[in-house]
């Protein structure tokens, strides 16, 4: 196996260890901090069902985006759903065979690139145009989109210019999941790729990009509005009244 | 009338660009070492303040998973930068909702995060500095801690639960502000925000029955210190004297003359307002609600019922039970604790109260939801009650009622701009300025509806407003409580306002078998 090759399945097992530790550590450390008060926005829904509900609306449609920023909302919503569209088109390149489902994805993922390269464009140039947005804007928030943006590009590339070997790239991934590596087509478009990816999989955990496992456990959206008939209480919270009822 | 500008009402609310350094010049005076120490905190900025400061954020890191969580997710993305009310009326940067929890987030970042302890620049990481804590100082105190923000946000990241974060971290090292420590320790100390003592408060509260007889000819009562009362009202202490809060209190007393229910005020809890929230301190929000727990266990009330304050909302219906809870002695077939509009409304449901709503037709009314009420506390029961509720109860009794612009109500209402412990004289630029967007709302309502009056349930609104009002061409007494209303609309059995509606009334008003 070429050197290029050892070095990529090294890079990946790292990148994937990094990113599912650290993930797993961030959302243990989530978990087990106590929210001490009730914080939902009002008004919330009194049953934990109706809080299942608001999270999916606000995972699923960006609700409160949506009252709040239509621009940002529509460019939000053409990346991640493109994002996820590809992402689940990705699949293939795992799987042996090919989930049925998997196929039926193809055609829209493969579109679905350039909604989340348009939606990815959008957001960056509010970056620019927009003072409010520029002012907030940090170099990292710039590094974010232009790291996704070369992604979504030099996927699109390989997808519609210079066609990569698919065969041996799927060799190459199936290797690295049965721990028998397998040599990476040498392709300079595939290499920026994988290298891309394999960047936003290690800067994920340490990064803004928790705000989606994060936004699951926001108080001020799961929580439910019951603090007149349940007592919340949190254990540091509780040590304080030792002694006194 | 004031050496800064005051902002201009425009025909609708525009968004300004942002700027930097318009307002950074105000924040509000430092509290006295005395008071420092009553609350716990040192007396004055102490010599390792940095490690302090630190020390105390980690301490918060590990307590709160909503400051943890907030500092974490945010992406930056815009969204809540046109929604705080401050950033409308001063277009300073640092006023918008992101920039201001940046303050903080920077300063995160550098202790506490991988990429801010190596690579600042890039992720805009900052050591701790004097200049930041004075930047910190002036901009947490030109947050309202309104939630507006935190409705706007795709995530929920509320910026109040940043800026209490941030004062605590202050207080830890000794620069509190004055206006908000001094008043806790003026409740520890007295029972009340004003200082109020027990002698002072029963002499009002003798010349309010007086002022209700004149009007009336009922004999109304507002007890103090009752024991064995049923319902304990606890109502911010702006009530017992000042305009347009005493003309609720009087309202109230009416109802529950009415309800014909026995209730007493407590000297010793004689404020709804709980400042600690303001300053982040759970310690001291706790305390100062143990009171509340104390004085209806001393009383043996079987119920408590919160008067108009906004923030004491939030903290009773949202904190309460947790602070100072459980409220096993109390009688479980009421909710703990109540609102006095859901006890009118209530009775307003069962038809238990005589409503004159012509007593009401010098005003056209709309209703200003208090922030805390909105998105901090509900009523009712239902989701939204807190919207519904103080609504009925204002129709019940006026017949002119119109809602402000849908932007600028329930949910997405905006603060009156004195809210969060920025209620203050030294704070009162800020305070104008952050009116501007409720102001421009209540303008397109006096132009398009002819409103005359706003009103609202909240003492720190009632208080802002009378101040603010002015500022933009309208008349201080514009501001109205909700249960003044009431109190106007209200017809006592046996009043003569009851006589003269039946036309049982002789010559000189008074009611004939009275
Ligand atoms: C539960 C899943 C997720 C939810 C609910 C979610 C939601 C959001 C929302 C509401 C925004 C703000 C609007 C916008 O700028 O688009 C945002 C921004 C962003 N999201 Fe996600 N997201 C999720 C997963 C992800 C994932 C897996 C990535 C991985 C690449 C990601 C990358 C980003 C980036 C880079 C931005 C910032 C865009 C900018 O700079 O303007 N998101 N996300
Ligand atoms: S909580 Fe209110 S005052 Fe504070 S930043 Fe948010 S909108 Fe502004
Ligand atoms: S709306 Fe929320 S995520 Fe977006 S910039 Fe504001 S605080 Fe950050």
């Amino acid at each position: 196996m070429s050197l290029v090759s050892t070095l990529y399945v090294g890079l990946f097992y790292f990148a994937t260890v990094f990113l599912v530790v650290g993930l797993a550590l961030r959302i243990k450390n989530y978990a087990q901090t106590p929210a001490p008060l009730k914080i939902p926005t009002m008004p919330a829904p009194r049953t934990e069902t109706g809080v299942v509900f608001r999270m999916f609306r606000e995972v699923a449609f960006f609700e409160s985006l949506f009252r709040s920023n239509k621009w940002i909302w529509l460019f939000g919503i053409m990346f991640h759903f493109g994002m996820l569209l590809v992402l689940l088109r990705h699949l293939r390149y795992f799987t042996e065979p090919v989930w049925f489902w998997v196929n039926w994805v193809q055609p829209f993922g493969k579109y679905a690139a350039f909604a989340m390269l348009a939606g990815l464009l959008g957001l960056w140039a509010r970056r620019f145009l927009v003072a409010r947005v520029r002012y907030i804007s940090t170099p990292s928030d710039h590094l974010m989109l232009a790291l996704i943006v070369g992604i979504a590009m030099s996927g699109i590339g390989m997808s519609f210019l210079t066609h990569t070997d698919i065969i041996s790239l799927k060799a190459f991934a199936l290797g690295l999941l049965h721990f028998s590596p397998q040599p990476l087509p040498g392709d300079p478009l595939l290499l920026t790729h994988l290298g891309l990816v394999a960047t936003l999989m290690i800067v994920f955990p340490i990064s803004k990009l928790l705000h989606a496992p994060g936004v699951f456990f926001s108080p001020t959206r799961n929580q439910t509005d019951s603090s007149r008939e349940q007592r919340h209480i949190a254990d540091w919270a509780k040590a304080l009244e030792t002694g006194e009822r | 009338m004031a050496d800064y500008e005051v902002p201009e009402l425009k025909e609708y609310l525009q968004v300004p660009e942002p700027r930097e350094h318009v307002t950074n010049h105000i924040a509000p005076f430092f509290a006295k070492p005395d008071h420092q120490a009553d609350l716990g905190f040192p007396g004055e900025l102490i010599d390792n303040w940095q490690e302090v400061a630190i020390n105390k954020m980690g301490d918060l890191l590990g307590k709160y998973r909503s400051f943890k969580l907030f500092l974490d997710i945010c992406v930056h993305c815009g969204a809540c930068t046109d929604k705080c009310h401050y950033y409308l009326g001063t277009t300073d940067a640092n006023n918008m909702p992101v920039a201001r929890q940046e303050l903080l987030r920077k300063v995160y970042r550098r202790y506490f995060t991988f990429a801010g302890k190596y690579f600042p620049k890039l992720v805009g990481a900052t050591d701790l500095t004097k200049e930041v804590l004075d930047d910190w100082y002036s901009y947490f105190h030109q947050c309202s801690q309104c939630r507006r923000c935190s409705v706007f946000c795709p995530y929920g990241i509320d910026t109040a639960e940043i800026s209490m974060a941030a004062r605590e971290i202050m207080d830890a090292v000794g620069v509190g502000q004055k206006y908000c420590n001094e008043i806790i320790a003026k409740v520890f100390k007295i029972g009340n925000n004003l200082g109020l003592p027990q002698p002072a408060l029963a002499d009002t509260l003798e010349g309010l029955e007086e002022d209700i007889e004149d009007d009336t000819g009922v004999k109304v009562r507002l007890p103090l210190d009752e024991k064995g009362a049923d319902i304990l009202l606890i109502t911010p202490s702006a009530d017992f004297f000042a305009e347009p809060h005493v003309d609720g209190l009087m309202g109230y007393a009416k109802v529950f003359h009415e309800a014909g229910v026995s209730w007493t005020l407590s000297s010793e809890a004689s404020e709804a307002a709980n400042f600690g929230m303001f300053i982040g301190s759970y310690e001291n929000m706790r305390k100062l609600s143990l009171r509340i727990r104390k004085a209806a266990l001393d009383l043996g009330v079987k119920r408590i019922v919160f008067g108009e304050c906004g923030h004491a909302w939030r903290v009773a219906y949202s904190f309460l039970n947790t602070l100072a809870g459980p409220f096993d002695f109390l009688d479980q077939n009421y909710p703990i604790p109540q609102h006095i509009c859901e006890f009118t409304y209530d009775l307003l449901k069962e038809n238990k109260l005589r409503m004159n709503k012509e007593a009401n037709d010098d005003m056209t009314i709309t209703f200003h939801d208090s922030c805390n009420v909105a998105r901090g506390a509900g009523m009712g029961g239902f989701e939204g009650g807190q919207f519904v509720i103080p609504r009925e109860v204002i129709k019940a009794s006026c017949n002119n009622y119109y809602d402000m612009n849908d932007d600028t109500i329930l949910d997405a209402t905006f603060c009156c701009g004195g809210g969060g412990g920025l209620l203050t004289d030294d704070l009162m630029e800020i305070r104008v300025k952050g009116a501007m967007p409720r102001m421009q709302a209540l303008k397109q309502v006096t132009e398009e509806y002819g409103v005359t009056n706003l009103a609202a349930i909240c003492a720190i609104c009632k208080s802002q407003f009378a101040k603010t009002l002015p500022y933009f061409g309208f008349r201080m007494d514009q501001i109205v409580s909700v249960h003044q209303l009431v109190s106007n609309a209200i017809v006592l059995k046996g009043s003569e306002q009851e006589a003269e509606l039946d036309g049982t009334a002789g010559e000189d008003g008074e009611a004939e078998n009275a």
